[in-house]
């Protein structure tokens, strides 16, 4: 349904007074597709270029090479209404609920613009279908229509974002780590709504998180991205059950358990994430990986593809699934 | 047990605001051992983090104070504590670390003075350098002479919060107070961070008071938990004993919620409603109108505490352990 | 506390509206006439704040240069407001070549010493209200030009003008409908701002004698009392406190606004 096909993103950087500019190198050679009804979940920590490629799917920026097919067609080409359908189709939900709702609008109005515009219905027939939505996600359009975002909790104008989605009957939902800034008990309310949506409306997601935890839960498939190359794909039930990168293993050991009982497995991962900057050669990760051996340094790994399309770009893989 | 060196008894403390002073932490009583991680675990708005600005009496607004109350440490009272005595415990007993390691550090100082300042500011008789090299050291940095010398936009998060913990370490206090010492960070970097305060402890022997919204890093954490829910305690235990039988319905709610991958279901859960409103409280439990036990005299009468240090605030105990109390399909 | 404050500078400004509204009415004397004893001190026969050099009444004097006072400041602010407002937008959405050039523009006119060219411009091409108010707009849009850009600038990175473009709104309905509604409060705290210094500005470039000769205005009057401060001093006195409260009112009324448009400060309901 939606597909990306070999997407880099380059920003340039600008480093000092005195020093000139440099290229950073966001999203490298990604390859991403998205089916009808399916729920991806694109798994990385901070500078891992994950929200970068979400905006790229979402038309709101544009990539420096590649390109981005929707129902097949190059979306960079489509004119007039294909391109409102796009428009329509492919929509978003963000992290920060406060900095995506406008300060100075009441959520009623934020939630009626999709109508207005992507879907060109009557101002009456906005208000009547935005109270709809309002109700769809669990808030009740008298009391809380009227309401300035700031006036709402976080889980509130989450509500707020996926009734806005929602608004212009999308295929697509991009969501941007949507319950990361929530607290653990609304955190299950909105992840649940989002799920209850899904079955509905026949919505697929893109949900970029960097919880194993969540993603384990709620997606069919899994891309793990690191300084902005896709490490590790497949079945979220093959990643999480034989993690095949070493990124992926050390994401898997590091996310703490919630049962005193069990026994802390060993971190073998050292260090921070490098800059992008300054990209280390050969694999991305060797500096930190467990498994790395002289050919990790030089050599950029190949992927390798195991059973159900689980590919993993590691010199070592094989060594990594037997544990 | 062994020998308690903080016993926060009754604390009140009060934030102003236009209508007056709204009580953000009520009536909280907790103890920390020495040597002991103990942690006091909620979500946000639930006091946690002003129960530990309380512990200082250092708060990041200004209207905000100890109302009542008593913090025993060391067999002083820090409340009765005159302005400069409190000083002499701040920092170099009870030390602090926080969220944002960026807030918290001076960017204009290199990370070397900057662990080395509190050593100053107490007077520390020996060898300054050789103490800020052994410090950094500590911190599991590579390369401690040049960390020493970078400032703080040159270094990664987890760096900084390494600098941020060998500062507050460098006294050697008995007490550490960490306040979601790991939020901000990447997971990766976040066990890392853990795993060095743990060694910690087991180095210097000082206790440490966990501050965390996250059930998981509590139970890789901690020996004992509180758990806090609108400004007070509703459960005390062990942290094995919290995670094997929770008693409290907020507790068994929050372990359900908490998502993992080594969950054994993988349904959601969610509790329903939301976090009151401290200007607009229920006037009995807290937790009522959320509660799905809750009868009348949960409504009309707050719950009452009898033991502090295996506490559970719920009338109705016997019936949230005796069976499964949250049905899946509760709430959205 | 802030409230008293805020009613009182309200209070303030709309008492020296009406005055300059209604002034024919108010005044107990007509200004431009002398016929009374030269420099009475306030007090003396009905006289309430004395009279000036030519017999005429201080009092009625204040009341009439409240028009041009006001009338000044108030379009002065306006038109550079208005001014500043298109230019900075236009800087903000274009960008480039565009942004570049008017930025230019904007720093020429911010770094010519304000007070000095109004008092060349007047000088040469002669005194007079209207010209006044030109002069004191031409001075002011550049600050109000880039306060506006800049917030553009920020705000167009916002995340709900991106979901803004998700919702299907083209370049100008985001403009119209997310952006300028948040750019517009602090202009509108500058622009009361920059009332109160074209007040001033206009008092001074009056106190030079560039004023409009054939107006009463609160910098005329303190011009022709230079020579008789020994003598009168409530010639100079009255209306430096007129000009004063006028420019302070307006200053207090600047901040309020910026409380006032900001959503996040309203009490929550």
């Amino acid at each position: 349904m939606l597909e990306g096909t070999q997407l880099t993103k380059d920003f340039r950087v600008r480093l000092g007074l005195f020093r000139g500019s440099a290229t950073l190198r966001a999203v490298d050679d990604v390859s991403i597709t998205i089916d009808a009804g399916e729920t991806v979940a694109l798994v990385g920590e901070s500078g891992s270029g994950k929200s970068t490629l979400g905006r790229i799917l979402l038309g709101l920026i544009l990539q420096t090479s590649g390109a981005v097919h929707y129902r097949g067609t190059d979306f960079a080409r489509l004119q007039g209404d294909a391109a409102r359908q796009f428009r329509a189709d492919v929509q978003a939900v963000f992290q920060d609920t406060s900095a995506s709702l406008n300060p100075r609008r009441r959520v009623g109005e934020s939630v009626i613009a999709p109508l207005l515009f992507n879907r060109r219905l009557s101002a009456a027939h906005a208000r009547i279908e935005s109270a709809q939505l309002l109700e769809r996600v669990g808030l009740d359009p008298k009391i809380f229509a009227s309401r300035f975002p700031h006036q709402l909790s976080g889980g509130q104008r989450q509500r707020v974002g996926l009734a806005r989605a929602l608004a212009s009957q999308p295929r697509v939902i991009v969501a941007d780590e949507p319950v990361s800034a929530l607290d653990v008990s609304v955190r299950a309310q909105i992840l649940k709504l989002m799920q209850d949506l899904q079955a509905q409306e026949k919505l697929a997601y893109l949900f970029i998180t960097h919880d194993l935890g969540i993603a384990r839960l709620i997606a069919n498939r899994v891309m793990v991205m690191y300084l902005g190359a896709i490490v590790e794909e497949g079945n979220a039930a093959d990643v999480f059950a034989r993690p095949s990168h070493p990124y992926t293993l050390a994401l898997t050991l590091s996310a703490p358990i919630p049962d005193p009982t069990r026994a802390r497995p060993p971190r073998h991962l050292i260090g921070d994430i490098p800059s992008p900057l300054a990209p280390p050669p050969g694999c991305r990760f060797h500096p930190r990986c467990a498994f790395a051996q002289a050919i990790c340094k030089t050599d950029a790994p190949p992927v390798r593809e195991f059973e159900n399309a689980h590919r993993s770009a590691c010199h070592f893989a094989e060594q990594v699934r037997g544990g | 047990m062994n020998e308690i060196i903080l016993d926060a008894r009754n604390l009140v403390t009060e934030i102003h605001q236009r209508r007056g002073w709204l009580r953000v932490v009520d009536d909280v009583s907790f103890n920390v051992g020495r040597g002991e991680i103990v942690g006091l675990v909620g979500e946000s708005g639930c006091g946690k983090s002003m129960t530990a600005f309380s512990l200082m009496q250092l708060f990041p607004t200004p209207a905000a104070r100890v109302a009542s109350g008593q913090i025993i440490f060391e067999n002083r009272d820090l409340l009765k504590l005159a302005p400069n005595e409190l000083r002499r415990v701040r920092g170099a007993q009870i030390a602090m670390i926080f969220q944002d390691p960026a807030t918290f550090l001076d960017p204009l100082m290199t990370l070397g003075d900057q662990i080395a300042e509190p050593l100053r500011a107490h007077n520390f008789a020996g060898d300054v350098r050789a103490r800020t090299r052994d410090l950094v050291e500590q911190m599991g940095l590579p390369d401690p002479d040049l960390i020493a010398r970078r400032y703080p936009h040159q270094v990664s998060g987890g760096q900084k919060q390494r600098a941020l913990i060998a500062s507050a370490m460098s006294c050697a206090p008995k007490l550490l107070i960490a306040d979601e010492p790991t939020t901000a960070l990447d997971v990766t970097v976040q066990a890392q961070i853990l795993d060095l305060m743990r060694d910690l402890r087991a180095q210097t022997g000082a206790a440490i008071l966990l501050i965390t919204h996250d059930l998981g890093v509590i139970a890789e954490m901690c020996d004992r938990v509180y758990v806090m829910y609108a400004g007070k305690i509703v459960e005390a235990n062990t942290t094995r004993e919290l995670f094997r039988a929770p008693r409290h319905p907020y507790t068994q709610g929050l372990l359900r919620s908490t998502v993992s991958l080594e969950s054994a279901t993988t349904e959601l859960f969610a509790i329903p409603g939301t976090v009151p409103n401290l200007n607009e409280l229920p006037r009995g439990c807290r937790f009522a109108p959320r509660c799905p036990i809750a009868n009348a005299q949960c409504a009309h009468e707050p719950p009452f505490v009898a033991d502090e240090t295996r506490a559970v605030a719920c009338w109705n105990v016997e019936r949230a352990m005796a069976s499964e109390i949250w049905k899946l399909d509760v709430g959205r | 506390m802030s409230n008293l404050r805020t009613w009182l500078a309200f209070a303030l400004i709309l008492g020296f509206v009406l005055l300059a509204v209604f002034a024919q009415f108010i005044a107990p004397f007509d200004p431009f006439r002398g016929g009374a004893d030269a420099l009475l001190a306030p007090g003396a026969k009905n006289y309430l704040l004395g009279t000036d050099h030519l017999g005429r009444d201080i009092l009625s004097e204040l009341i009439f240069g409240a028009r041009v006072s006001l009338a000044v400041g108030i379009s002065a602010a306006l038109s550079a407001s208005i001014l500043g407002i298109v230019v900075g937008s236009l800087a903000g959405f274009f960008g480039g070549w565009v942004d570049g050039a008017l930025m230019r523009v904007s720093e020429f006119f911010q770094t010519l010493p304000r007070f000095v060219l109004a008092l060349v411009i007047v000088a040469f091409f002669g005194g007079g209200v209207l010209k006044v108010i030109i002069v004191l707009a031409i001075l002011s849009w550049p600050q109000i030009a880039r306060l506006v850009r800049a917030q553009i600038l920020s705000l167009r990175e916002s995340t709900f003008v991106e979901a803004a473009r998700l919702s299907g709104m083209n370049g100008i309905q985001i403009i119209a409908r997310e952006i300028l509604p948040n750019a517009l409060a602090p202009v509108i705290v500058t622009g009361s701002l920059d009332i109160a210094s074209a007040i001033l500005l206009e008092a001074s470039l009056s106190f030079f004698g560039l004023g409009d000769a054939n107006l009463i205005s609160w910098g005329g009057m303190l011009n022709v009392a230079q020579p008789y401060l020994r003598q009168a001093w409530w010639m100079a006195v009255f209306p430096g406190i007129a000009i004063s409260l006028v420019v302070l009112a307006f200053n207090i009324l600047g901040d309020a606004l910026n409380d006032a448009l900001n959503p996040r400060l309203q009490e929550t309901a």
